[in-house]
């Protein structure tokens, strides 16, 4: 599974009217939590991810509520993720890759991997329940999947310097709370699977998609962590070779592609899975699709378990050319074990030819859809206090307990159009200079060449023929 | 018809073979010259390659040119040999007793004096101080009996003629004990001086050429010209320390970032907003014509100098060298990321706080001695302050220790700094003059004059440069386009810059600035309007592909019948000579 997943950078953008307060008072350090979560699978595959928080009280406050019309959204539907994406992310964390887990993150090791995700949040979040103050929050994370399968010679072990070259010496001196958290879910009371060392001071149980898990966990800024060594290294081992019992497959996940043959028309579907056992949920479609990809919004059909689902609510706003792209919102109810399939047709627009890409043929890049829906639970939970609870759980605090919230985006697609021989013009130049030209031969040869008129000279032989014929029709010889 | 029946008969005798040699070279010329179809084909031909000629090439000529809209070459051609005429509106205003009775009589309304300022380029500046003469009224008489030179400036009434760019003298008596003995005359930090009144016959003289001294050194003085017009100058007149303010701009990012190597040992407080407030705005605000300043700041961690410090023993603290300075910036500046944001030139002001294993850190001079500021500066890029932590703060065992900036000391570094970096360097004034400190923003009111013009003359020799270049690469390159709407901004540029200079000898400095400015927006605008590029790599093989496959198939064939043509002709003459 090589995959480099779209950069998605979500910004939040707010009005911002600046006015300095006149409270002068000692202002507050930024305060910064930093996290990594390590799951691993039982496939070898070890995800890594890290969660970086500065939170910082400012006087910034957008005036009333939000108005709508500054929203915004925009997409690159692919870009090629290097370490030149990650050097300017790095420059944002407060201990730069100095100190604390930042120190793992090594380009050269981050980019060998069969999963990169790199995000920036900036968001407003209430400062108290009346929200009566705003702070501000930058939230970094950065998702990466390692083989340990296959690099590690068939062995599923690991550890932190096995994965990234590295190990933790010390967390950031800035930071509030600094933790690393491993998933030992596998672990069950009487059936020890996975071993960690060194053995975690402490254990957390959080539910987490909906599910039950169990993670080790590691307070960095707790000198007894590095007790016995200078640094962390934590290692995991298999305990015995469990095969894949029952994968984790998340609850809602969906899948698109194009159809259809040809470059004048194609479908677009989309399949949105709802694997949960026993609830319905409704999720929320959101399709922003460009204008040369003329959708015929009657064509928009949805069907789920071979009978047409109707969406209690639908928001299109149509294309302009070159101006704005196809909006597309609908809101879906999936029911219970169900796969739902999205699908409208659209015909292939003819583009200038200076509005192609350089490399037309390759395609052209359409922007995944999002999916968002509130997932419910397997396993009830109590409500918990957001700020005490780790950064991997509070990316979206809802209120209810009974239900996540998830946000997905299906894979980008690629799509052909109709694309023109570039070399076309030179191709017309050339014929009508030729027409041109001969035309244009002829008739100066008509006006400039004299013309005589010839005695015919023949040979013998067809004198000879000719007096032949001449004498069978009684005409005189030549 | 004659002709046609002889030719007819030459081909007769031909087929029959008569055996004349006379009457057959005859014939034969005739018929040469005669035959009606080769005329024809002659003419047609020919009216083929006059068409081509006459028609043809004219209009691939006019269909396949690069548009180029008229442009004031006459009028840029000039500007390389400007004479720029300064006015300086000097009020000279006598005190009763400053001046003898008798001159009092014959005082002239107004005086000109005219300087010149040699420059290396053609341009010509001359500065020309226009000194009206008139006695003090009963306001000023009033004020002038204050006991000291403070007290009587604050009490003058404010003057009519009070605009940018003019200077206020007041001639004080010779024996006035408003100032010290052994000086002869005060600069204050208004745009006012008094100078020592003379007694005796040439009295008026000697008091006009003090006045005019104070003028002129609270005019554009050169190291100030040097400082705006930098290569501009001849070589000697150009400052050792090659100090290069600021290029002019629309507008400047000013940026002040603290440092803070360690946050294990320092965690450090700045009040910065509080600081712009009481400091930097006031400042700035005073600059408010040169352009828009935007400011911002950041604390960043863990931002090391590019060099590492030596340990001297005998203080048993750490040093920088002079040298190594330029090696300090660079690994800092990647950090800084401020030049991403916007166009406008990025002024950034470093506030380091040494590592404690570091500290205390001091920068040396050449001369190896400490710099008493710990400060120092890049032109054209800012500034960075070495701030030390009190070291008794590290007698505690909790760290990080707390530190609280002393924003004062680091605001009044990073304010001369910026002065520098702006190009206001600090007023040399002759040995006898007594120069009034500056008001609280920072900045004297004269001082901010001489920048202004400065900065006039800056933008009007930008703008030349500008201009002349344009029209020298239009002179070279053939195929750059010079579309309608970048005609328009160059003709706006050579306008604004009539204006300025037309303001400029006027002496209304403020308008002429914003034409000199207006007129460096408009030439940078045209120059770089990338409509300029839009033919510019149109290489040369892909036109000769597109016009071969037409020009060839219609070029041959009426070389080849101009040649026959030619060749035919010329053995027609050869055959004439013979028959002849």
């Amino acid at each position: 599974m090589a995959m480099a997943a779209p950069l998605t950078l979500h910004l939040l953008l707010a009005l911002l009217l600046g006015s300095s307060g006149p409270s002068r008072a000692e202002p507050e350090r930024d305060s910064l939590r930093e996290e990594l979560v390590l799951t691993p699978l039982p496939s070898g595959d070890v995800s890594a991810t890290f969660q970086f928080r500065t939170r910082w009280d400012s006087e910034l406050q957008h005036e009333g509520g939000t108005n709508h019309h500054f929203l915004r959204y925009a997409v690159l539907p692919r870009e090629v993720v290097c370490t030149e994406n990650l050097t300017p992310w790095k420059k944002l964390l407060p201990c730069s890759s100095k100190a604390g887990l930042s120190v793992l993150l090594k380009a050269e090791r981050l980019f060998h991997t069969s999963y990169h995700s790199q995000a920036v949040h900036i968001r407003p979040v209430c400062r108290d329940s009346h929200c009566t103050s705003i702070s501000w929050e930058l939230r970094q994370t950065l998702t990466v999947v390692f083989d340990a399968y296959t690099t590690g010679q068939g062995k599923k072990d690991w550890s932190l310097f096995r994965m990234f070259s590295r190990t933790i010496t010390e967390a950031c001196p800035l930071a509030s709370q600094s933790h690393v958290y491993v998933d030992i879910s596998k672990n069950s009371q009487d059936n020890v699977t996975l071993e960690v060392s060194p053995p975690p001071k402490s254990t957390y149980q959080a539910v987490v998609l909906g599910v039950r898990r169990t993670y080790a966990v590691y307070d960095l800024l707790n000198p007894a962590t590095f007790s016995g060594s200078r640094s962390l290294n934590l290692q995991l081992r298999w305990k015995q070779q469990q095969d894949s019992g029952g994968h984790l497959v998340p609850f809602l996940h969906a899948q698109r592609y194009v159809s259809g043959y040809g470059l004048q028309t194609g479908e677009l579907s989309t399949i949105l899975h709802n694997t949960h056992p026993y609830r319905a949920f409704p999720v929320l479609l959101l399709e922003i699709v460009p204008w040369y990809l003329r959708l015929y919004i009657h064509t928009l059909t949805i069907t789920t378990k071979g009978k047409e689902n109707k969406p209690s609510y639908i928001h299109y706003q149509p294309a302009q050319d070159r101006l704005r792209p196809h909006l597309l919102e609908m809101l879906i109810q999936l029911p219970a074990n169900s796969v739902t399939k999205v699908s409208i047709q659209f015909e292939r627009a003819l583009l200038k030819w200076t509005e192609y890409t350089p490399d037309p043929n390759h395609g052209f890049y359409v922007s995944p859809s999002v999916l968002s829906a509130l997932v419910p639970n397997l396993v009830g939970t109590k409500p918990t206090n957001w700020e005490e609870s780790p950064l991997f759980s509070t990316m979206f605090p809802i209120s209810d307990s009974s239900s996540h919230f998830v946000r997905l985006y299906t894979e980008p697609l690629l799509v052909n159009l109709p694309t023109p021989d570039f070399s076309m013009p030179y191709n017309v130049i050339c014929l009508t200079c030729t027409v041109v030209a001969v035309c244009y031969g002829s008739f100066y040869n008509l006006l400039t060449r004299t013309f005589h008129l010839e005695e015919p000279k023949r040979s013998r032989l067809v004198r000879w023929l000719a007096n032949i014929i001449r004498r069978i029709r009684g005409v005189p010889p030549l | 018809m004659a002709e046609g029946i002889m030719a007819e008969r030459g081909r007769m005798d031909r087929v029959r073979g008569d055996r004349h040699p006379e009457r057959d070279r005859n014939q034969a010329l005739t018929a040469l010259t005669m035959d009606p179809e080769k005329i024809r084909g002659k003419h047609a031909a020919l009216c083929f390659a006059t068409m081509a000629v006459m028609l043809g090439l004219p209009l691939w000529w006019k269909t396949t040119e690069t548009y180029r809209a008229s442009l004031p070459y006459a009028q840029i051609g000039q500007l390389d040999s400007l004479l720029l005429r300064l006015r300086v509106p000097v009020s000279v205003v006598f005190i009763q007793g400053s001046l003898p009775i008798v001159d009092q009589q014959k005082l002239p309304f107004t005086v000109v004096n005219e300087r010149d300022v040699p420059l290396k380029c053609k341009m010509k500046l001359k500065c020309r101080f226009q000194q009206a003469y008139r006695m003090a009224g009963s306001h000023e008489e009033r004020a002038l009996k204050m006991d000291t030179i403070q007290e009587a400036e604050a009490a003058l009434p404010s003057p009519k003629e009070d605009t940018v760019g003019s200077l206020n003298i007041f001639v004080i008596p010779e024996k006035s004990s408003l100032l010290p003995q052994d000086k002869m005359s005060y600069v204050g930090p208004k745009r006012t001086a008094f100078v020592r009144g003379a007694q005796g016959r040439q009295a008026l003289t000697v008091i006009g050429q003090r006045v005019l001294q104070v003028a002129q050194s609270m005019s554009l003085t050169d190291d100030v010209l040097a400082a705006a017009l930098g290569d501009r100058l001849p070589e000697d007149k150009r400052s050792d320390d090659k100090r290069r303010p600021l290029k002019a701009s629309l507008g400047y990012e000013i940026t002040f970032s603290l440092l803070n190597p360690d946050p294990k040992s320092h965690e450090v407080h700045w009040d910065i907003e509080g600081a712009m407030e009481s400091f930097v705005q006031p400042f700035l605000s005073l600059f408010g014509a040169l352009g828009n300043f935007s400011m911002d700041s950041q604390i960043l961690y863990y931002a090391m100098l590019g060099v590492t410090p030596r340990f001297d023993a005998a203080s048993s603290s750490y040093t920088l060298a002079a040298h190594s300075l330029p090696h300090v910036i660079n690994p800092v500046e990647a950090r800084l990321g401020s030049s991403a944001a916007s166009l406008n030139p990025v002024i950034n002001f470093l506030l380091y706080v040494p590592e404690r294993a570091h500290s205390p850190l001091y920068i040396q001079d050449k001369d190896g001695a400490r710099v008493a500021t710990n400060a120092f500066h890049s032109p054209r890029w800012g500034g960075i302050m070495v701030y030390n932590v009190d070291p008794k703060a590290y007698n505690t065992t909790k760290f990080p220790v707390k530190v609280n900036v002393d924003m004062v000391q680091v605001m009044e570094v990073f304010l001369a700094q910026m002065r520098l970096l702006f190009g206001i360097p600090y007023p040399q004034m002759p040995a006898n003059f007594v120069l009034a400190g500056p008001p609280s923003e920072g900045l004297r009111s004269w001082e901010l004059d001489r920048l202004l013009w400065a900065r006039t003359v800056e933008n009007l020799a930008t703008v030349t440069t500008t201009l002349t270049s344009l029209a020298e690469l239009l002179d070279k390159i053939g195929n750059i386009v010079i579309k309608d709407d970048v005609a328009s901004e160059v003709y706006r540029a050579v306008d604004a810059v009539h204006d300025a200079i037309v303001e400029l000898a006027a002496g209304n400095l403020n308008s002429a600035f914003h034409a000199s400015r207006e007129a460096v927006t408009s030439s940078e605008k045209a120059f770089f309007d990338p409509s300029l590029l839009h033919l510019l790599y149109f290489p040369d093989d892909q036109k000769f592909a597109i016009y071969i496959p037409l020009f060839l198939p219609m070029a041959v064939p009426i070389f080849l019948s101009m040649i026959k043509i030619i060749l035919e002709n010329q053995k027609i003459r050869k055959d004439i000579e013979k028959v002849d």
